[in-house]
């Protein structure tokens, strides 16, 4: 079953990541461009030669965007492949989709929404200053991990809580711990990066749009393909099952 | 009527348990952190490979996947 469910999830990973590419190529690449065009701009106006690029733009707005969509999707669609196995017929949702849908929804709003509103993502040449490349990694990770555990202990205070309080009363309950524990970090954790002056603001709206949309389009995906191949696997008694 | 029941009931249990689950769930563990390293991060003192080819190669795609750049 376990292993049923995985090469599914890789599947429908790998049509995620492929999907998120047609998305962020649509929408991002010419932000992304219009930035790295500002970068050179401004390079070549304070007299600085322009770099020698390793890998040319094409190949990196094509397959190398791609060969990142990809492997990200399948390495994402297996783990949530386990997590769905781990949680289904434990977190009390009925139905195979609508545990998939959930879980898919959880982890966009772990890894991407919620760490979004301290760390979004930028576009080249809207960061580099101030803290390093590595201080800017970790404290991005931290974000993610921060909003990780605020997740779990709010769902496992709700599930507490539904015993003794009505469920709209632990349902705001455990939304307001989670919400605190955001917020407490969002004053603690240092500042992101800010764009340099001149740096054009419908440019850098339009890319965090766009990052955005790619990760919606991997995890929708992910959620609503998975929850269709599970569904077909799962015993036909739990699959007809209403509840 | 009794096969309602059976289908109610079968909806409720875990389908496997933690102990099956927990050697895919390392080995799935261990590729997304290599696959976030090589898509996210391989640059600058963290780079193993040193070239920075990968780091070029996928550079579109952490930007528009939310890692931290330039
Ligand atoms: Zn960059």
């Amino acid at each position: 079953m376990v292993r049923a469910l995985l090469v599914r999830g890789m599947l429908v990973g790998l049509a995620a990541g492929v999907l998120a590419f047609a998305f962020a190529f649509v929408f991002g690449e010419p932000q992304l461009q219009a930035a790295i065009e500002f970068e050179d701009l401004r390079a070549a106006g304070a007299g600085e030669p322009g770099q020698a690029e390793p890998i040319g733009r094409s190949a990196q707005r094509t397959i190398g965007l791609l060969t990142g969509t990809v492997a990200l999707g399948v390495a994402f669609g297996g783990l949530f492949a386990l997590g769905f196995a781990y949680a289904y017929g434990r977190i009390g949702l009925p139905g195979a989709r609508l545990t998939a849908a959930c879980l898919a929804l959880a982890a966009f709003a772990t890894i991407t929404l919620v760490p979004f509103t301290k760390y979004p993502a930028n576009p080249p040449a809207v960061g580099g200053g101030g803290e390093s490349i590595d201080q800017r990694t970790l404290l991005a990770f931290a974000m993610i991990a921060i909003t990780a555990c605020a997740l779990v202990a709010a769902v496992r205070l709700h599930m507490q809580l539904t015993r003794r309080l009505r469920a709209w009363d632990a349902a705001l309950v455990a939304t307001g711990v989670f919400v605190a524990v955001i917020v407490v970090a969002q004053l603690i954790l240092p500042a992101g990066d800010e764009a340099p002056p001149g740096f054009p603001a419908d440019v850098l709206y339009h890319f965090r749009l766009a990052s955005l949309g790619t990760s919606a389009t991997l995890w929708l995906t992910i959620g609503l393909g998975f929850g269709v191949a599970a569904e077909r696997l799962l015993p036909p008694r739990a699959r007809h099952a209403r509840g | 009527m009794s096969e309602v029941l059976v289908e109610r009931e079968a909806v409720v249990g875990p389908i496997v348990s933690p102990g099956e689950l927990l050697p895919y769930a390392v080995f799935a563990g261990v590729l997304l952190s290599v696959v976030v390293y090589f898509v996210g991060a391989e640059a600058g003192a963290m780079s193993v490979l040193g070239s920075g080819a990968v780091h070029e190669f996928v550079h579109d795609a952490r930007h528009l996947l939310g890692f931290p750049c330039h």
